[in-house]
């Protein structure tokens, strides 16, 4: 068994939502209630889930770019709830992010060598020859040419800024990176050369990622344990194979049933889910997919079912299993 | 046949940019027959967008100009007719849903006046039975309480919801040709099957011709019963969804089809296409796909091949195949 990486323990990021003239505080939009899974080194773990199910706020909060609410984040087995700027800093080395969209996370006056750059420096690269170097060796890492550092972003396609956002991520040597929908805006042809470059870099680094997608198709690609989330909550969390073959809570079901697969053999029975999303200021009492479940019971609509183990690394959060 | 609905011939848009002129559209031909639904597919910047505008004539001028060929509905050929004429047709005969439900709604009117708005224009009813159909359409596009929700605005929708309100206004005629723009691609996947199966129910209950636009080949493995695969503007292949998917011919097919992650089996590596798509203002010489064709000659680079009739309604435009 290999050691745990980073451990997730109920895990809370809300958002005030505020009115009037002083801004009271009126509600909460409440992105990640109650949240817990662990990441193993050199393992990925998927998180997928609908737009609005706060995985990307979850993605946040985990890193403390946005101050968690609540709950413990701990990593090597220390709690980065309670570090300090400096350590911080530090942890940031470690753990690095991937952005959905890599034309706005790059600044578009900087070329490639000062974006790649910055990151070197911050973290103490100082050498302006050996930091050079280093760029032109992360950039053919990620399967671009040493003369692209002369470039800037709107000289590169959408997959060759993917490329350099994660060139950018790879400078500090991290051991884990949170991937928020690295892909999502790659044609198809562009997203199988990133997710191979993500797959290669994995076995060449022995990087773990948290891989936050909407495709399950890429999830499945790319994840060996995956987590489904809805509204703030992780519903079920199982093993790749797992969850393909024998998912058991009603949303998995539903969501699996919903990929439309590129063959035009394969019409399987959809689950059709009524309704649509509701809302985290004011989620359902009981359980939260009690509303669109297919299967609700009347215990649902009362109590609030628990994420269980069902054996083997198996969990899933409803009242139909208890 | 007589059941050609609209038949585009060797349409020609090119955008007139500051850079050069990008050839969007660069001869290219298809039918669309009753009660059937043509999937375009392609990557971005292929033109399958611009073909579908330029059918009725609402590509931005400037910079963008249909400079050739011609677009025929029932015989009539829409390039060609009076703009009175034209506007007879469009949103009446020939109605078009886009991507983004959120910039096709105007923000200030309720969702009730505007999909009224288009009966009143084209079948001459006055506000109270205008409504009455509005609300009867927002019923059938699946709004529920459409009675209430009539009078909302579009920021007080979801994202699926608005796109069944942009379904109601394209339905308002009882149009023979529905076009539509990427309508799933900013939906959810649980909320993109219920949109889909309107579209299916379209077809089969109102014999409506549909032209689907879309990059997702599960889209269109679920929907389409022909399909044009676009590259850089040129038509590649094009056929029955059989043949596209048991037999493709054009090494673009090939790719596309290869590189997408399967979600019944993960691959230990994808098959991307090697290369960028392609500048439509400095176009390879000859075949188009030509720098990224693994199967490339040397006749590719030289001359654009012509579109060969592989067998029934199977269209290959490659020189393997001359």
């Amino acid at each position: 068994m290999s050691k745990i990486l980073l451990e997730v323990d109920n895990l809370r990021k809300y958002y005030p939502v505020t009115a009037g003239l002083f801004s009271k505080r009126v509600a909460d939009i409440r992105a990640v209630d109650g949240v817990s899974f662990y990441i193993t080194e050199g393992e990925t773990l998927g998180l997928v889930g609908e737009s609005g199910c706060g995985k990307s706020s979850l993605g946040r909060a985990l890193l403390r770019l946005e101050e968690p609410t609540a709950g413990r984040v701990l990593y090597r087995g220390s709690n980065i709830m309670m570090w300090n700027r400096r350590q911080l800093k530090e942890l940031r080395r470690e753990a690095q992010m991937i952005f959905q969209d890599p034309q706005s996370s790059l600044d578009p006056r900087m070329t490639i060598e000062d974006s790649i750059g910055e990151a070197l420096l911050i973290h103490g690269i100082d050498n302006e020859k050996e930091r050079l170097e280093k760029v032109e060796e992360l950039l053919i890492r990620v399967g671009l040419e040493p003369e692209h550092t002369m470039r800037y972003p709107h000289e590169l396609s959408g997959g060759q800024k993917q490329r350099i956002g994660i060139a950018r991520a790879l400078a500090v040597n991290p051991k884990l990176i949170v991937a928020d929908e690295p892909v999502s805006a790659l044609d198809v042809s562009v997203q199988a050369q990133i997710l191979n470059l993500i797959m290669d870099l994995q076995q060449e680094l022995s990087l773990a990622y948290l891989f936050i997608a909407h495709d399950l198709s890429v999830i499945g690609q790319v994840s060996d344990r995956i987590a489904v989330m809805y509204l703030g909550q992780i519903v079920e969390l199982a093993n790749r194979t797992d969850l393909f073959t024998h998912p058991l809570h009603p949303y998995t079901e539903a969501l699996l049933s919903a990929v439309h697969i590129p063959d035009p053999h394969q019409k399987r029975k959809r689950i059709l889910l009524q309704g649509e999303v509701p809302s985290l200021v004011e989620p359902p009492l009981g359980c939260r997919f009690h509303t669109r479940c297919p299967r609700v019971m009347n215990i649902c609509r009362q109590e609030e079912p628990e994420l269980q183990q069902l054996g083997d690394g198996h969990s899933v959060s409803c009242h139909l299993y208890n | 046949m007589s059941d050609i609905v609209l038949d585009i011939r060797q349409l020609k848009t090119y955008f007139f940019t500051r850079n050069g002129v990008v050839k969007a559209v660069d001869d290219i031909s298809f039918t669309l027959r009753k009660g059937e639904c043509l999937c375009l597919v392609g990557e971005s910047g292929c033109g399958k967008t611009a073909s579908a505008l330029s059918v009725l004539r609402l590509v931005d001028s400037p910079p963008g100009r249909i400079i050739g060929g011609e677009i025929l509905y029932y015989g009539e050929d829409l390039l060609r007719c009076s703009t009175k004429r034209l506007r007879q047709i469009r949103g009446n005969r020939i109605a078009m849903i886009f991507q983004d439900p959120q910039s096709s709604l105007n923000p200030v009117f309720t969702v009730g006046n505007q999909v009224a708005e288009q009966i009143k224009l084209h079948l001459g009813l006055k506000h109270g039975p205008a409504m009455e159909r509005a609300r009867h359409l927002m019923e059938q596009a699946g709004i529920p309480r459409a009675g209430e929700r009539i009078k909302d605005y579009p920021h007080q929708f979801s994202g699926g919801m608005r796109q069944r309100v942009m379904i109601a206004v394209a339905l308002s005629c009882d149009p023979d040709v529905l076009i539509a723009d990427e309508p799933t691609t900013a939906l959810d996947t649980t909320i993109k099957a219920q949109i889909l199966d309107i579209f299916q129910d379209l077809k089969k209950n109102r014999n409506m011709s549909i032209l689907f636009i879309t990059h997702d080949m599960g889209t269109v493995a679920e929907i389409a019963d022909r399909i044009v695969v676009m590259y850089g503007g040129r038509l590649a292949e094009a056929g029955t969804t059989l043949d596209i998917f048991d037999r493709p011919m054009h090494p673009y097919t090939v790719g596309l089809l290869n590189c997408l992650p399967d979600i019944s089996a993960r691959k230990d590596r994808l098959t991307p296409i090697a290369g960028l798509i392609p500048s439509l203002i400095n176009p390879p010489e000859g075949c188009i796909f030509s720098p990224r064709c693994e199967r490339r000659m040397s006749i590719c680079s030289r001359e654009r091949p012509k579109e060969i009739m592989a067998s029934g309604e199977h269209i290959i435009a490659c020189h393997l195949y001359s």
